[in-house]
């Protein structure tokens, strides 16, 4: 077996645009691990428009936008193997992975690109209650069934979750003849894309309720329906709410988990507010050469996210390949030069670390709203300074939101701690 | 001022609110709101003839292994059309090999644009 300078793990978004990226840059001995019998990853199935409007100034489908990745990898000839599956990933970079052509084999790259996306949070993690008949899948098994095999998984639906799938599926399904009757939703917001409830909800005049969950399932072989109840903020069912939907499916958005068992392994220390690992403004994580972008790194909801955060990866990965760069800093994660936290209102941020020898011009702090906001200012503090105020017009926890902070800031400043935080704003 | 609509634009991910004034005839006044001018030429469809891309699936004849293949509509098709369009996506059956951008129905029920194919497979 030829041995690589670069294993990326997966052939989604993530790791075609890692791929191409570092290609690009004059590493040639790149090899891209995808388990699946084709490449594109999540978006195979994701066959309604809205991707690429950044990336490729016009709108497309999941498979079309995969599509001209796929291309931009096959012209290159950039060495990929389809159904092959990584297994291990050890603390040194040595892989195992596992193929029918060479059964269990193993490398050691000078660097990994970790690219494996996330998986749906499934029933078990919700603890429903009830019977357990057919008919209730994940939204996504749901979108696979119908958009690659053909299999319509259902007629009369009730939708858990108002998670963007859940959304995209009330509108697939609904097209395809099913009634969809409701989607009902534990928050009082919804973890979905606006655009995604105009078009997917009140187009086909399907209501959302908010604090409102299934309390029951109730159906022998096949749902016959569900209980739903009010929920108090601390989601517990609130007695005697409860009214009966009849239906023969259910589907469950409920959220996406980062896939990071092979990051566990490789002893990646992981972020609990991401739920995947904690990586600097290189997007290295704290195994030096692990790198990390796309779903497996935080949930995004636009892929054209996904393929600049990929591109930033792989170019770190090349850097770190070519001129073992940052070898100084690898103690980052015990006593990084400066960390990025959330303050009031924020869920989360990402790179969580910065390494100071490594800053670009620009240095992207993505995150998250913890809940609606109107007419707040993003806010952020170097140490207890306050370097920048930016007024928001909405920002919703289904949208990304980014600060860009300045080299040159960085390098006078030289902050220890990096917070960002919301700020309510006065009503006028 | 006759009527106030609030919109949510759908054009990109960011879902900017829309505020667009009308008279009574229904014409437009004002649009505010917007980020980009996407938001304007999607707040006056709106009102007058909103328009959605169709995405769906369609048959194949002659695969096991794909018995579908995922297609759109190259523009937003009034909505008024979008159930039209879907018959005749239902009753479509193709062959493979298909090609990403192949048309699969020209100006599908009238709307001027065309089905085309969103995957590609041998
Ligand atoms: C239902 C849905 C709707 C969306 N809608 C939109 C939208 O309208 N517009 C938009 O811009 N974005 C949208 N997104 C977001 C965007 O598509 C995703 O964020 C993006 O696809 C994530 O890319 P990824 O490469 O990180 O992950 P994935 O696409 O999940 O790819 C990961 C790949 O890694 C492989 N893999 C995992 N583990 C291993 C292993 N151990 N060995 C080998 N291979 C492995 C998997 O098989 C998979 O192919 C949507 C996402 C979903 C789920
Ligand atoms: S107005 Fe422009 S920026 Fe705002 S949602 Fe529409 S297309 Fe996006």
């Amino acid at each position: 077996m030829k041995n690589y300078d670069l294993v990326i793990i997966g052939g989604g978004p993530a790791g075609l645009a890692a791929a191409v990226k570092a290609y690009d840059l004059g590493m040639q001995n790149i090899l891209l691990a995808e388990r699946d019998d084709c490449l594109g990853g999540i978006l195979n199935q994701c066959i309604h428009n809205g991707f690429g409007l950044h990336h490729f100034k016009t709108e497309l489908t999941g498979p079309e936008y995969a599509g001209r990745y796929i291309e931009m990898l096959e012209e290159r000839h950039i060495d990929y193997m389809l159904k092959t599956m990584v297994m291990d990933l050890a603390p040194d970079k040595t892989l195992t992975l596992m193929n029918s052509e060479y059964g269990l084999f193993s490398l050691k790259p000078k660097a990994v690109i970790l690219a494996m996306g996330c998986r749906e949070r499934p029933r078990g993690a919700l603890n429903m209650p009830g019977d357990r008949p057919s008919g209730i899948f994940t939204a996504g098994t749901a979108q696979r069934l119908l958009n690659i095999d053909g299999f319509m998984p259902g007629r009369e639906v009730v939708i858990l979750g108002s998670g963007d799938i859940g959304l995209i599926m009330a509108r697939r399904m609904t097209l395809e003849g099913a009634k969809v009757k409701l989607v009902a939703e534990i928050n009082s917001f919804s973890a979905g894309l606006k655009r995604n409830i105009v078009q997917c909800l009140d187009d086909f005049n399907i209501p959302l309720y908010f604090n409102t969950t299934i309390s029951r399932v109730v159906g022998k072989d096949r749902v016959e329906g569900v209980y739903l109840s009010k929920a108090d903020e601390y989601f517990r069912v609130i007695p005697d709410t409860e009214v009966f939907v009849s239906c023969d499916t259910v589907l469950l958005s409920v959220g996406l988990i980062p896939e990071n068992e092979l990051s566990r392994k490789a002893h990646v220390k992981m972020a609990h507010q991401t739920r995947g690992p904690i990586v600097d403004n290189t997007y290295m994580t704290g195994v030096p050469g692990i790198f990390a972008c796309g779903n497996v790194l935080h949930v995004h909801d636009l892929v054209d996210n996904v393929s600049e955060e990929a591109e930033e990866a792989a170019k770190n990965a090349v850097a770190f390949i070519e001129k073992g760069a940052w070898k100084a800093v690898l103690k980052i994660r015990q006593e990084a030069d400066c960390k990025v936290q959330e303050g009031a209102g924020v869920s989360y941020t990402l790179p969580q670390v910065l390494n100071f020898e490594a800053l670009e011009d620009l240095t992207r702090i993505n995150f998250r709203v913890k809940k609606l906001y109107e007419g707040a200012s993003i806010k952020v503090h170097f140490d207890d300074q306050e370097i920048s105020s930016r007024k928001m017009r909405v920002m919703a926890p289904g949208a990304m939101q980014a600060v860009y902070l300045k080299k040159e800031d960085l390098d006078e400043h030289r902050p220890q701690t990096i917070t960002v935080s919301i700020e309510e704003g006065e009503e006028d | 001022m006759a009527e106030q609509r609030k919109l949510t634009c759908i054009s990109c991910p960011i879902g900017c609110q829309l505020t667009v004034d009308l008279d009574d005839d229904g014409n437009i006044l004002n649009i505010e709101g917007n980020s980009c001018p996407r938001g304007p030429i999607y707040a006056k469809n709106e009102v007058t003839n909103p328009k959605r891309v169709v995405t769906s699936t369609v048959r194949v004849n002659n695969s096991l292994v794909h018995p579908v293949v995922s297609v759109r509509t190259v523009d937003a098709v009034p909505k008024d059309k979008i159930y039209e369009v879907m018959d005749l996506i239902r009753q479509l059956h193709v062959d493979l090999p298909v090609k990403i951008g192949d048309v699969l129905i020209a100006n599908i029920a009238d709307t001027g644009t065309d089905l085309i194919a969103t995957r590609s497979y041998e």
